[in-house]
């Protein structure tokens, strides 16, 4: 016999790889009770985050001066941050400038929005 | 009209030439030399190598490859650096015109020379052009396609409608946007849900434009979920499936789409469904086209499905020594593939080289040896099309990937390889969708007893 609680069921596509999984995942009061449909262990970590915790990669560009060959540098985030952050991440960018050099990895922002993560350089310019 | 007269100076002559210097002609260059050609050269009509990349400044590049998720930028930077380690020699800002085997005399073969075939030992010439040297020879015993692809644009699609500025492709937008830091428009409606229309919703929200919409004309979309969910579903974007763009108003600039429901058999605009947007930017993420004016005219053979060359289990084009990857060579969703293809076809162009070489050095004797056994490869029930099409068992190696792309959205299909009547590969794919590339693994013991006349056939089967 079936006993009908106040099951919360969501469906998802997983991201992890570009297979796209369709994942099902179920909560209870808040609390994962179930995750199908995904067909690797990824998959279930992804869900079980993306209900839970969801983040993401933040990527954009500012302006680098100086640089012979860009007028801008692409930049990211060099971890990912609560997506409730993502707009927070690139208001903070469209302030900011930098003088070439600027090599791969250099940190243009730090610890943005409180992050504690920085965005850092994705180009050589 | 007559090829220019080459001077009296020593041409340059190389194992393998490259034709552009994207993500597919920097693995083939890499591989080329690691397989052990001294002379490889990328020619790249840009300024700079990594094609594309350079522009696809979001991240998800490299999951297969480097194990870890980078942006674009980064990825070509990485084999910018393998390429600058080996010392591969490159000529940015060149332009290849033409690519034609040499005759008897060592001058490019013209035109009426086609119906005798050139020897295919004779070298590859390749007529390149740029500011410094004007146009200019190179000779070559391989040559790599590596030329990628170009977005379909407004004049193949047959959109009605006034003709103002603010129409562009996703692509276009793409560069003004992260190369120029330009944003092209503020309220914009996306025709079309490839991967670039769908990353560059997400882009421009970010900077402050609004996206009203991305109609896509098919009952599916084109692009990768992951892009569906983080640039569309994470922003609220709607994607409105079996919808396409019937008419753009505005005199100097776009002033509003009209948007309509399609019948999804004969994709038709149905009457009635037509809503106004006002908006003042239509973005086209219509497809892409492999860019192959200098195959054809150099002779190769190209497939009407892919628009890339027909190439053989060593990515070989119909000219021998003539060798092609990436979306020339048909249009892939991840770059990780094509450095994984464009290495093969890299190592494969070295190996012939070597070969010629070896030729040579060494003439073979009066009577050839009987021809290697070439199977073709068919596809059937919702398969679209293979590469390579044709394999070679002797040739191929202990396995060969062959990559395909279904023509529809399937669940619960096996994919099956037959060779004649018997079945080497059965295996159940949950989803298959046309804008995901698939493949299979052929191992060369599965086609030991293939007899001429034989094929192979992949194709989805129910059970």
């Amino acid at each position: 016999m079936a006993h009908d609680t106040a099951a919360d069921v969501r469906t998802l596509t997983c991201i992890r790889c570009p297979k796209g999984c369709a994942i099902t995942v179920t909560l209870e009061d808040g609390e994962v009770t179930s995750v199908t449909g995904n067909t690797c262990p990824r998959g279930d970590e992804y869900a079980r985050k993306e209900v839970t915790n969801p983040t993401r990669t933040v990527t954009s560009v500012v302006p680098v001066h100086g640089s012979a060959t860009c007028s801008m540098v692409s930049v990211k985030t060099a971890e990912d941050v609560p997506r409730d952050c993502v707009r927070g991440v690139i208001d903070a960018l469209r302030v900011v400038s930098v003088e070439a050099p600027v090599r791969i990895g250099d940190v243009i922002v730090p610890n943005v929005c409180g992050t504690g993560v920085n965005v850092v350089a994705t180009k050589n310019c | 009209m007559p090829s220019p007269a080459i001077t009296s100076t020593a041409l340059a002559t190389y194992d393998v030439v490259i034709v552009g210097g994207g993500s597919a002609g920097l693995a083939a260059a890499i591989a080329a030399r690691d397989a052990g050609s001294d002379s490889v050269v990328m020619v790249e009509r840009d300024d700079r190598l990594g094609g594309i990349l350079n522009q696809c400044i979001h991240n998800g590049f490299g999951l297969h490859t480097f194990k870890e998720e980078l942006t674009g930028p980064e990825y070509a930077a990485r084999f910018i650096a393998q390429a600058d380690e080996r010392h591969i020699e490159r000529l940015l800002k060149t332009t290849v015109l033409d690519i034609r085997r040499t005759d008897a005399d060592s001058n490019p073969s013209t035109p009426a020379d086609s119906t005798t075939p050139a020897d295919p030992t004779h070298p590859i010439d390749v007529c390149c052009v740029n500011a410094e040297r004007g146009v200019f020879h190179l000779r070559a015993a391989s040559v790599v396609l590596a030329m990628g692809c170009r977005e379909r644009a407004r004049g193949a699609l047959d959109i009605p409608g006034t003709r103002p500025a603010g129409v562009y492709t996703a692509g276009c937008a793409q560069h003004l946007v992260n190369i120029e830091g330009q944003l092209p428009g503020r309220r914009v409606v996306i025709l079309g849900s490839g991967d670039i229309g769908l990353i560059m919703a997400r882009r421009l929200t970010l900077e402050g434009a609004t996206v009203a919409c991305v109609a896509e004309v098919m009952p599916y979309s084109g692009g990768l979920k992951r892009n569906i969910v983080q640039c569309l579903d994470d922003f609220d974007i709607p994607l409105l499936l079996s919808h396409t763009v019937v008419n753009v108003e505005g005199e100097r600039r776009v002033e509003a789409v009209t948007i309509a429901q399609v019948d999804e058999k004969s994709l038709r605009p149905i009457p009635g469904t037509e809503r106004r947007i006002e908006c003042d930017t239509l973005l086209l993420s219509v497809g892409l086209l492999p860019e192959n004016e200098l195959s054809s005219a150099a002779g190769v053979s190209i497939s009407p499905t892919t628009r890339g060359p027909l190439v053989n289990e060593s990515l070989q084009t119909s000219v021998p020594g003539v060798f092609a990857c990436g979306n020339v060579l048909h249009v892939h969703d991840l770059v990780d593939y094509v450095s994984e293809e464009a290495a093969h076809a890299g190592a494969s162009a070295a190996a012939h080289a070597q070969a010629l070489r070896d030729a040579n050095a060494n003439p073979p004797a009066a009577t050839p040896a009987t021809p290697d056994l070439e199977l073709p490869i068919e596809c059937a029930n919702g398969v679209r099309y293979t590469v390579p099409t044709t394999v070679a068992p002797t040739r191929m190696g202990r396995s060969l990937k062959v990559r395909f792309r279904v023509s529809g959205v399937f669940e619960n299909r096996h994919v099956s390889v037959y060779v004649g009547e018997r079945r080497i590969y059965h295996k159940l794919r949950p989803m298959l969708a046309p804008g995901e590339m698939q493949e299979v693994i052929l191992v060369s013991k599965q086609l030991e007893g293939a007899r001429p006349g034989e094929k192979i056939r992949v194709l989805l089967e129910e059970e």
